[in-house]
């Protein structure tokens, strides 16, 4: 076999070997989902943020519209802030509401956006005003297992 | 033997350890100085990477395949019974971008490349090929064992991503074509939970070091070997020995380092 020969066929081998990566990267991966658009960043604060991690995706109406990209402790009001991207096409009303939420029962948290009725919208840097909270089982259970109480000695 | 014979024969086995990887290193550290003079003349790495990859492909692809399917079939019976089997794409993908292709490829590349790679560079040293070229002011080192370090370490990683991507579609084949998981959630699950840089980059970049480590062991016991049929056949032995044990350890701690804190 000639240099061309085996030329093509290593040619080949590189070839199937870039369309795996490319695979691995796009059908697999998710690069295809990155929004490579402008983006603006905003803020809000919660008094508990369960268990949402960077990178976790922001809905609205179900709706991907950007990602968490950081999540910090206020040191004065010991609320945890937390920093997203939102897709610069995407506007949202000023007094829009924020929410931790979570995908099916054991799922990831994303945060959901209700859009308000302000007719200003939110600018970069800005930070949204309502915020409910993600839940914790913990607490839950702990509240069920307090007002069961409370009823059984309301009974007596 | 007495306390006074033991304590000199310790010392010595550790010298000899040391003196043998200071050796190894100077070695490896030979091979990377010459490397770009075989990029330079690359006809020769060429033709490496056709003796190195593509005829190791059969076998990546036949493996990956083989995994993928049993990975699916595996993972189902285990994600069911928590209703997750929804998730399987996600499990397959994982076990593969992470872990299973870059170190099954390893101990495959080893196995199937390494030793081809030993055997060659034995016998040319065995026939006297090597000191003949040094005799003709041609330095075997680059001429003979960069083009072969550099195709596998070219080689690898791409059969690593070829492993990954067949097991994938191995997966696919058995979890939505077999068992029948609905499709789109076989993928979503997976896009979604496989990251791009986090998991296929740290994926590529533990072949690329596998592929280095691999090449370099097998070019080093080869150009090390005995110059005689049983010096070779021991060599080989070792290189299949020592490349599995290194991409094992290796992958141990490239997995602490990559992937041992969450986020």
């Amino acid at each position: 076999m000639g240099r061309k020969g085996i030329e093509t066929l290593v040619g080949v081998f590189v070839l199937l070997g870039l369309i795996a990566v490319v695979f691995l990267a796009l059908k697999a991966a998710n690069l295809a989902s990155f929004s490579t658009g402008p983006t603006y960043a905003i803020t809000a604060r919660f008094d508990n943020i369960g268990g949402l991690k960077v990178r976790a995706p922001v809905k609205s109406a179900g709706v991907t519209v950007g990602r968490v990209t950081g999540i910090a402790l206020d040191p004065q009001s010991y609320q945890g802030r937390v920093t997203m991207e939102l897709d610069a096409g995407v506007k949202f009303p000023a007094d829009t509401s924020a929410k931790i939420l979570t995908s099916g029962l054991l799922g990831d948290q994303y945060i959901g956006l209700e859009p308000g009725g302000s007719d200003k919208s939110l600018e970069a840097g800005s930070q949204i005003r309502m915020t409910q909270s993600a839940v914790v089982l913990e607490n839950l259970i702990g509240q069920f297992l307090y007002n069961r109480a409370a009823e059984g000695g309301d009974k007596k | 033997m007495t306390a006074s014979d033991a304590l000199p024969a310790l010392g010595r086995r550790a010298l000899d350890l040391l003196q043998r990887l200071g050796h190894s290193a100077f070695f490896f550290l030979d091979l990377l100085r010459n490397a770009p003079a075989a990029l330079r003349r690359f006809y020769l790495v060429i033709a490496q990477v056709h003796a190195i990859g593509n005829y190791s492909l059969v076998i990546i692809a036949a493996s990956g395949l083989a995994v993928g399917f049993v990975l699916a079939l595996q993972g189902y019976y285990t994600l069911s019974r928590y209703g997750a089997a929804e998730s399987l794409g996600l499990l397959v993908a994982l076990s593969l971008v992470r872990e299973l292709g870059p170190v099954v490829t390893g101990l495959l590349f080893a196995g199937r490349a390494g030793t081809s790679l030993t055997a060659e560079i034995g016998l040319m040293k065995a026939g006297e090929q090597l000191a003949a070229m040094e005799m003709m002011a041609v330095d075997p080192k680059s001429r003979v064992l960069a083009p072969r370090f550099v195709a596998g370490a070219i080689s690898m990683p791409l059969l690593a991503a070829i492993f990954s991507a067949v097991g994938i579609l191995g997966g696919y084949v058995v979890g939505v074509l077999m068992i029948g998981i609905d499709p789109g959630a076989f993928w979503s699950q997976m896009q979604s939970g496989v990251d791009v840089w986090d998991d296929v980059g740290n994926g590529i970049i533990k072949s690329v070091v596998f592929g280095v480590a691999c090449t370099f062991i097998a070019l080093y016991q080869g150009y090390e070997a005995e110059a005689t049929p049983e010096g070779v056949s021991q060599a080989t032995t070792r290189t299949v020995v020592i490349s599995s044990l290194a991409v094992l350890g290796l992958d141990f701690v490239l997995t602490a380092l990559m992937f041992s804190t969450p986020r």
